[in-house]
């Protein structure tokens, strides 16, 4: 078997007596499209934050690859190739859209303080190299002509474009997108379908935080649904679609 | 009166130039520490003094040129300022801000009294031979050293400006003091970041040490008032903004020497004081500073 590009052991976690993820395991191949489902308060993002390692697990671990990055710094990860955006939007709000990218871009001679200030041949043409990847990132989104723009001056859904392009920059061997249309209004919400349908094409692999079913089923080869911490399913869309357990979960929600 | 004034003016500019590129360097190093980890590094007047020793060991015992001795002493000072950090703010980097505050007021005590230790509490000298003739220009008398002093404060504020606005660490550097934790999900080795301010900022505050030297004596309380008005720039610029620490050291340096000439000398700290306060009152943010909801997010 191909090893997974993520694979999530056996995961726990406590925040002192709450349980907040309960022996959470699943795996998303290379290639593949993973939606993570679940009512608010199920560990979506708790899980996120575990995975790109702003939280330790209580128990188990997460690998990229087949290398286990549970206990590496949020840094370390993200150079391992895991990308993220936020639900609510996170951009560096001073920068530039470009730059916004640029600083997203890793593993440069330029970031060396002596190379920098000698500002060394191939350091340029790395610069120029990096400049051409960022604006072809920028296209992908449609915010070529916002790219000397301020991020904070972008609109709310420019700015989600944004913030998927610049998890795009650091080349992620997967990226975790936290419900990427969330709040969006209905042409904006399709441009993300679009940007996402993109990655799949071009093969990326995807974990996704999602609650439109109708984007799930758009996009996902396979969907995971979490209920107070637990996983309570797994399967393609149309069989989550059909399973008693997520109903319930969902329509005892929507009583509440 | 002002016909008196307006035939001194250039002097008094000159000299509040001078000055204020001698705060704008200090400031600059509080302002990028602020920027990134909230506090203010109160030890940066004390890595100058370091700086002003450190010229002075190697251009007066060791009889290296004037140049070397300069970069002796932003070598020394920016692996000092690293070894600070190391040390006295790395282990608090998640406890009350308050804490690297006091740290840092330990910090300048402590050079001090190291310095003064080892050098003595004399006050030392650079200069050597007799006074040096001034050039009239447009009417304020300069000498070469003062154009020195004017030049390299200018050359390295230039320097720092386009680091931080076109390098790769430059744009880190920036990131950072934007989010830090969004720095961390896109790869940016935060300590990193710090270590690299801390050198940058330390190296600036080492190179005012030394200007300060080139003109005045030193001692090992030389880097108190030059720290605190520095601080007092950072803040009238805007903390947190680098162009706003380079126009507050201006400002103060030329409020400051023009202030004089209606004041008696001995009021001449007071001044950026004033200045501060009026600030403080009027436009907290200072000159540059950005949104005050940036403060509360972090």
């Amino acid at each position: 078997m191909k090893e997974a590009m993520l694979n999530v052991r056996g995961i726990s976690k406590d925040f002192g007596g709450l349980k907040a993820l309960n022996n959470v395991s699943f795996e998303v191949g290379e290639r593949e499209v993973v939606g993570l489902i679940g009512p608010n308060g199920s560990g979506k993002t708790t899980l996120f934050e575990i995975i790109n390692g702003f939280y330790l697990p209580s128990h188990g671990s997460v690998e990229c690859c087949g290398q286990r990055i549970t206990g590496l710094l949020p840094h370390e990860i993200a150079r391992r190739g895991i990308g993220r955006t936020f639900q609510i939007v996170r951009l560096f709000p001073k920068l530039t859209v470009l730059e916004n990218l640029l600083v997203a871009e890793q593993h440069l001679k330029g970031e060396l303080l002596l190379h920098a200030l000698l500002k060394l041949r191939h350091v340029e043409a790395e610069d120029r190299a990096n400049k051409e990847k960022a604006l072809k990132l920028l296209e992908l989104v449609e915010l070529g002509h916002k790219k000397n723009e301020l991020a904070e001056n972008l609109s709310y859904g420019q700015q989600k474009l944004l913030e998927i392009a610049r998890a795009l920059a650091l080349e992620p061997r997967i990226l975790l997108l936290d419900e990427p249309d969330a709040g969006l209004n209905p042409t904006i919400a399709r441009k993300v379908f679009n940007v996402v349908k993109e990655l799949k094409k071009e093969g990326k692999s995807v974990l996704m935080i999602e609650h439109d079913m109708e984007t799930v089923m758009g996009l996902c080869d396979r969907v995971v649904v979490l209920d107070f911490g637990e996983k309570i399913a797994e399967g393609t869309p149309k069989e989550i679609q059909a399973n008693e357990k997520v109903l319930e979960a969902y329509l005892g929600k929507v009583k509440k | 009166m002002w016909s008196e004034f307006f035939a001194v003016l250039p002097q008094l500019l000159m000299n509040g130039l001078i000055a204020g590129g001698i705060y704008s360097l200090i400031a600059i190093g509080y302002t990028m520490i602020y920027g990134i980890l909230r506090f203010i590094n109160f030890a940066y007047g004390e890595i100058a003094m370091v700086g002003a020793y450190a010229a002075y060991t190697a251009i007066v015992w060791l009889h290296w040129p004037l140049w070397a001795g300069v970069l002796a002493a932003l070598a020394v000072c920016s692996l000092l300022g690293v070894a600070i950090d190391f040390v006295a703010y790395k282990p608090l980097r998640k406890a009350n801000r308050l804490s690297s505050l006091i740290t840092a007021i330990a910090v300048s005590l402590l050079l001090q009294n190291l310095v003064a230790l080892f050098y003595g509490n004399e006050i030392k000298t650079f200069r050597e031979g007799p006074v040096e003739q001034g050039m009239n220009f447009f009417g304020a008398f300069i000498t070469p050293t003062q154009v020195t002093i004017i030049a390299t404060a200018f050359l390295l504020m230039a320097g720092l400006y386009w680091f931080v606005a076109k390098t790769k660490l430059g744009k880190a550097i920036r990131a950072t003091a934007d989010d830090m934790e969004l720095a961390k999900v896109v790869g940016i080795d935060s300590e990193k970041v710090i270590r690299t301010t801390f050198a940058l900022g330390s190296g600036l505050a080492a190179a005012a040490g030394v200007l300060i030297a080139l003109e005045q004596n030193i001692e090992p309380t030389m880097g108190v008032m030059p720290g605190i008005k520095a601080f007092t720039a950072a803040v009238v610029g805007g903390i947190g903004s680098i162009q706003g620490a380079m126009l507050g050291g201006m400002l103060i340096g030329l409020v400051e020497n023009i202030g004089i000439w209606f004041l008696p000398s001995g009021y001449k700290d007071a001044i950026a004081f004033v200045v501060l306060i009026f600030f403080l009152m009027f436009k907290p943010k200072g000159l540059l500073g950005g949104k005050l909801e940036e403060d509360v997010r972090k």
